[in-house]
């Protein structure tokens, strides 16, 4: 136990650490960098990372460091939306599913099925082809995919509070089944979902990024981490920095994202 | 075999909602592909021969009767016409898929060669550091985009060490990056599977037992645990599969071969749903069926889960 908790705890620091500084960078961005996402210094273009410019600079002399500084509020903005449409729409149907039972519960979980054997990206193209391209839309389309996901786990929830003894017990002296919901199968179901909702957020920053590097996402010039890395796509042979930093900082903070959410379900 | 049949008829009616519900969202709405394809006022075309376009590609009935004429045709193999090449989809999928499905299954055997060696290594090797280690990469794969991979690989082998040519490298030369980018996100969730189950495997009475009896570390290991660890890996490979459509869309893209993942891309780019439409629903349909397979074929391979299903 005590080996765990010395092995365990340094990573979880750097995890939030990782996660806070992404967040400030998202709400004010210019504490940390005082230059211009947008525009370049034409002179100072492909330079390669020095103390004036942490990251290098791109084609047009824009400070890369910057763009991925200001980049951070579409990512992080993209894969709020991505779980909360996840977890409401999904949280809904599942508690539909596990508290209805019977017809409703069948007809839900048929649907899931589906959503779960269209692969994730085919499925968040499909959505993305009918609503159009964008930051809004790619993140929409992106929470879609994981609707199945939070539907199964809330309905598992659910099925497993209600068998409970104390759930009975409410029923028992007489309460109806939204009121039970919500004083017992909610609040006792809330932890595991907000473990799955931490390990979405690390998976739909990666399939954001992966939609904004087909250009399916922000338009450019918007410096979203996944168009950066498409824009720096031309430039390998000769300027690495482009492609490698803005995806060190995306595997960065999956990876907090991914250890938080171990983090979360493991003290459920 | 009332289980069997059951299973089928789930499998039909997930593909029957999957077909429905991506008719309903692709097809059947107004902004359709042929309005945007025809209608710009650069092509100079009068309503009428508008009209006679989308009558040509069967777009000026009631979506019911579309309906119909779509699944009948799905179901003989026919997918309509792509309203961008103008070409049958069948042909362009059928000339797609001979590069995709090169490039999936050797990035699949190329996953499960890694699953396997980073499973069994992260419970053998030597150090305790080590084994930590190797049994956080996973993790780490899961964690890496894979368009990043594959541009990273690229700059690596084909600029920094030169070793794979980037213009004018034969077919399986310009193999080798983009299998290696494809295998090693889906070797994740396996070896992730493969350890947690070797994990347990070797805690079971009967390990101890073969252990106790004098039997060698190798013959437990290969006898007992491998045997025993690999069974449950068996249950993922719908998913994997499902991922590996996804991951061939990106790393074609990454590396311009043309193949399925291409066409997807190009379908949402030029909103050819009909393209897209039939990409999704077969994705949908080798999902099911492998899923449908793994289910019949466990029992057979889990004489413990045969018994209990006769007993049920």
């Amino acid at each position: 136990m005590r080996r765990r908790l010395r092995g365990i705890r340094p990573g979880l620091v750097v995890a939030w650490t990782v996660i806070a500084v992404v967040i400030a960078w998202a709400i004010v961005p210019w504490l940390f960098t005082g230059q211009d996402p947008l525009a370049g210094v034409p002179a100072e273009k492909l330079q390669a990372p020095s103390g004036a410019h942490l990251f290098g600079t791109d084609a047009i002399g824009r400070d890369l460091f910057t763009r991925v500084v200001h980049g951070a509020v579409h990512s992080l903005s993209g894969a709020f939306v991505a779980v909360t449409v996840g977890l409401v729409g999904g949280t809904l149907l599942g508690v539909l599913a596990g508290s209805l039972g019977g017809a409703v519960d069948a007809v839900v979980m048929r649907l899931v099925d589906v959503l779960l054997a269209i692969p994730g990206l085919l499925l968040a193209l499909s959505i993305i082809i009918l609503l159009g391209f964008g930051t809004v839309n790619a993140a929409i389309a992106v929470g879609v995919g994981s609707v199945a996901a939070f539907a199964r786990l809330s309905r598992s929830e659910v099925v497993r509070v209600r068998q409970a003894d104390y759930v009975e017990a409410a029923f028992g002296s007489g309460a109806r089944l939204h009121a039970v919901l919500f004083r017992h199968v909610l609040p006792n179901s809330l932890t595991a979902v907000v473990g799955l909702a931490a390990l979405q957020f690390g998976t739909a920053i990666l399939a954001i990024s992966t939609l904004g590097f087909l250009g399916y996402g922000a338009p450019p010039p918007t410096p979203e981490w996944g168009l950066l890395i498409a824009e720096g796509r031309n430039y390998v042979a000769t300027s690495w920095w482009l492609t490698v930093l803005p995806g060190l900082v995306v595997v960065a903070v999956v990876l907090s994202a991914n250890r938080i959410s171990h983090a979360l379900g493991r003290t459920r | 075999m009332p289980y069997l049949a059951r299973r089928t008829g789930q499998a039909l009616i997930v593909l029957a909602i999957a077909f429905t519900a991506t008719f309903v969202l692709l097809q059947a709405l107004p902004g359709d592909a042929i309005l945007i394809k025809f209608e710009s006022p650069e092509l100079g075309l009068s309503p009428e021969q508008i009209a006679d376009i989308r009558a040509s590609y069967g777009a000026d009935v009631p979506a019911w009767q579309q309906f119909l004429h779509t699944i009948s045709g799905f179901v003989v193999g026919d997918f309509g016409y792509s309203v961008q090449y103008g070409t049958p989809v069948h042909e362009l999928i059928g000339t797609a898929l001979p590069e995709t499905l090169v490039l999936a299954g050797l990035g699949f055997v190329v996953a499960v060669v890694l699953a396997v060696a980073l499973a069994f290594l992260s419970t053998l090797a030597p150090f305790g550091w080590l084994r930590q280690g190797l049994r956080a990469l996973p993790g780490v794969f899961v964690s890496v985009p894979v368009f990043w991979l594959g541009i990273v690989l690229i700059q690596v082998f084909s600029f920094q060490l030169r070793l794979v040519p980037v213009i004018g490298a034969d077919p399986v030369q310009g193999l080798i990056l983009p299998v290696l980018t494809l295998a090693v996100p889906i070797s994740a969730p396996l070896a992730q599977i493969l350890a947690r189950s070797i994990d347990e495997v070797q805690l079971s009475p009967f390990v101890a037992v073969v252990r106790a009896k004098g039997a060698s570390p190798a013959r437990v290991l290969w006898r007992d645990v491998a045997r025993n660890a690999t069974l449950p890996a068996i249950t993922i490979a719908g998913v994997l599969i499902g991922e590996l459509i996804g991951g061939a869309v990106v790393t074609e893209t990454v590396f311009g071969r043309a193949g399925i993942g291409r066409l997807t891309e190009q379908a949402v780019a030029n909103q050819d749903v009909a393209v897209l439409q039939a990409i999704v629903v077969l994705a949908a349909l080798v999902f099911v069926v492998v899923n449908l397979a793994v289910d019949l074929v466990y029992p057979v391979l889990d004489p413990r889960l045969k018994r209990k299903a006769v007993a049920a």
